[in-house]
């Protein structure tokens, strides 16, 4: 092992003992174990959008759909189906992915900004379906009349509703499966490929690669990411909300990845946990805080365009 | 009946259509050239529409329809001086967050300063009368906002056509590179495009803003329907965007007669219809959306 390595190592180490850690340093800096596991939910919606837009260069402004349609499809699953957390959350990643899976297919020969702007438009599909559809969905109001389920493990039972730490590492459990899943695939060949996409299209294809079937499997799994974030954050508030498919919501998810660094695998999560504790403190100080969470985004994009970590990496270098 | 109520639908959808279509033209300018999404494009409207609600008093309805766009574009040109022109170049996605942040920015701000509620704004009394019981939904003031968006409309293709600036915007959104090359002030161009995509934004605020009254919200509720008139009508075609927005307005403003609850998705299902059968738009040029 070269010292570059032992160095990822130690990183990658701190990372996870932080994250095991959290519910016992959380609480001495003024937060709580449900604010841990709310970032821990939104961190892994936003390392999904990064898997398509730092990974592989699209730029999707309409993810937070596959997010809400997780959301949805996990709650209606625990209202309607079945009382079961595990079937909730597979089939709201389900709900989530065989949606972005189709929709893929249209927009997977866009580019750049026109890619954005049709990625908007068709999000906005899932929300005005949610919000007019009030029968199934509960329209404006969102979706209630459900709570996650104790997991049944057969000898015992997982208490994940009353008590805030077993749900924070069943949340933690399922964010390491995804994010794992994720490294994986970034690591294999096909990962390499998007990233290839990424640096040069046109070289890429000359390469023999299919640009657009590689796009579309990573838009397609990209999706399914975010509907499992989806599902789990139904699963943290017992609710599901339309305002979670509507393209602010995606804004956000961008937002995230663009200031943690979308060049790197975990700055998203970072991005995430500013902008949830900053969103949540200033909305209990002031009432202006969208003017707030507004002027962040100008700056950030007006002066750390390559976010927290790209920041701190290039004035190390 | 049924023909009345048909009628008073399609009315309805030709008018909000107009708002699109000067909606999505400013948008469509913008992106064209710049390659910037503008998401502050709704707020730009409310700023036209307070302005005119607080010049009002002192200019009348006339000045204010005049004055009010001019002075948005103003703001909209020292916006783009000031925080779009360091992006230019750079990847789309930074513009993209940017103006959804000023969108906020401008949705919070007026709020603050205008306060929560809606204002109500006077229009000229003639304007205000229904033409008759019959037709009790035409009033003067829908077929003045129609004209006034046919006006504005044809100056904007008149102007595109026969003036230098307008040449010199046409040719940009075709190639950027050379028309730089060829000694034109690139910068100086797309502010001045900016402006007057800013300046249709404001007019739209303004002619809403006596319509509906004045909310600081009702900006965002026109942004998607002028995304899909773009996407409907060709990315890259002025004239298609023109008759994407008439064409999405009539067509939820007809379907609200049949199935009401749809009147906002089936704008949505005809951007798919679109996308699958005519991917570049009805009038968009081939390979301009890639």
């Amino acid at each position: 092992m070269n010292a570059e390595q032992i160095r990822k190592l130690i990183v990658l180490m701190a990372i996870w003992a932080a994250l095991l850690l959290a519910p016992y340093w959380m609480a001495p800096l003024g937060g709580y174990t449900a604010l841990a596991t709310r970032v821990l939910v939104l961190g892994l919606a936003a390392m999904s959008l990064n898997f398509l837009l730092g990974f592989t260069g699209v730029l999707s402004f309409g993810h937070a759909a596959y997010f809400g349609l997780g959301a949805y499809g996990a709650g209606l699953t625990l209202k309607f189906l079945a009382l079961s957390t595990p079937l909730a959350l597979v089939a709201g990643m389900l709900l989530g992915g065989i949606c972005g899976a189709i929709l893929g297919l249209l927009i997977v020969r866009r580019r750049g900004v026109y890619f954005a702007m049709v990625t908007i438009a068709f999000g906005q599909v899932f929300y005005y379906i949610a919000f007019q559809w009030s029968s199934l969905t509960g329209g404006d109001d969102g979706l209630r009349g459900f709570s996650r389920q104790p997991i049944d493990f057969g000898l015992f039972k997982l208490d994940i509703l009353t008590n805030a730490n077993n749900f924070y590492y069943f949340v933690l459990f399922c964010f390491a499966l995804a994010v794992g899943a994720m490294g994986f695939i970034l690591r294999s060949p096909f990962g390499r490929t998007m990233i290839a996409i990424r640096e040069n299209e046109r070289r890429s294809r000359f390469l023999g690669i299919p640009v657009e079937r590689h796009i579309w499997i990573a838009f397609t799994l990209s999706c399914f990411f975010m509907g499992l974030a989806g599902a789990l954050y139904a699963l943290v508030n017992n609710f599901a909300d339309p305002r979670g498919l509507h393209y602010s919501q995606s804004g956000d998810f961008v937002m995230m990845a663009v200031m943690g660094g979308m060049r790197s695998f975990w700055g998203p999560l970072l991005g995430a946990t500013v902008f949830v504790v900053l969103q949540d403190y200033l909305s209990s100080v002031t009432v202006n805080w969208m003017s707030f969470v507004g002027l962040l985004f100008v700056l950030v994009v007006l002066f750390f365009p390559r976010g927290l970590l790209g920041f701190f990496q290039r004035s190390k270098a | 009946m049924m023909t009345q109520l048909l009628l008073f639908n399609v009315t309805n959808g030709l008018i909000i259509g107009a708002f699109y279509v000067l909606m999505a033209l400013g948008l469509s300018l913008i992106l064209n050239l710049s390659n910037v999404i503008n998401f502050a494009h709704g707020g730009f409207l409310v700023i036209g529409g307070y302005i005119a609600y607080t010049i009002t008093p002192y200019v009348g309805f006339w000045g204010a329809l005049l004055l009010a766009p001019l002075l948005t574009a103003i703001i909209g040109l020292a916006v783009e001086r000031v925080l779009i022109r360091p992006l230019y170049g750079r990847d789309p996605l930074y513009s993209l967050l940017l103006t959804f942040g000023l969108a906020f920015m401008i949705e919070d701000g007026t709020r603050f300063i205008w306060g929560p509620q809606g204002k109500p704004v006077t229009i000229p009394p003639f304007l205000a009368q229904p033409l008759s019981n019959e037709l009790f939904f035409i009033t003067g003031y829908r077929l003045f906002m129609v004209a006034v968006v046919m006006i504005a409309v044809a100056l904007l293709f008149l102007l595109l056509r026969y003036t230098r600036l307008g040449v010199r915007i046409r040719a940009g959104t075709l190639d950027l590179e050379t028309v730089a090359a060829l000694g034109i002030n690139v910068r100086m161009l797309r502010s001045l495009n900016f402006a007057v995509g800013i300046f249709l934004a404001g007019l739209s605020g303004v002619l809403a803003a006596g319509q509906l009254g004045l909310e600081p919200t009702m900006g965002t509720g026109l942004l998607m329907p002028s995304f899909i008139a773009i996407i409907v009508g060709g990315i890259g075609s002025l004239p298609g965007t023109l008759v994407g927005g008439l064409l999405i307005g009539v067509a939820s403003g007809v379907t609200a007669v049949f199935f009401p609850a749809a009147s906002e998705a089936v704008i949505y299902v005809m951007m798919a219809v679109i996308l699958l059968t005519r991917p570049r738009g009805l009038f968009g040029e081939e390979g301009m959306m890639s």
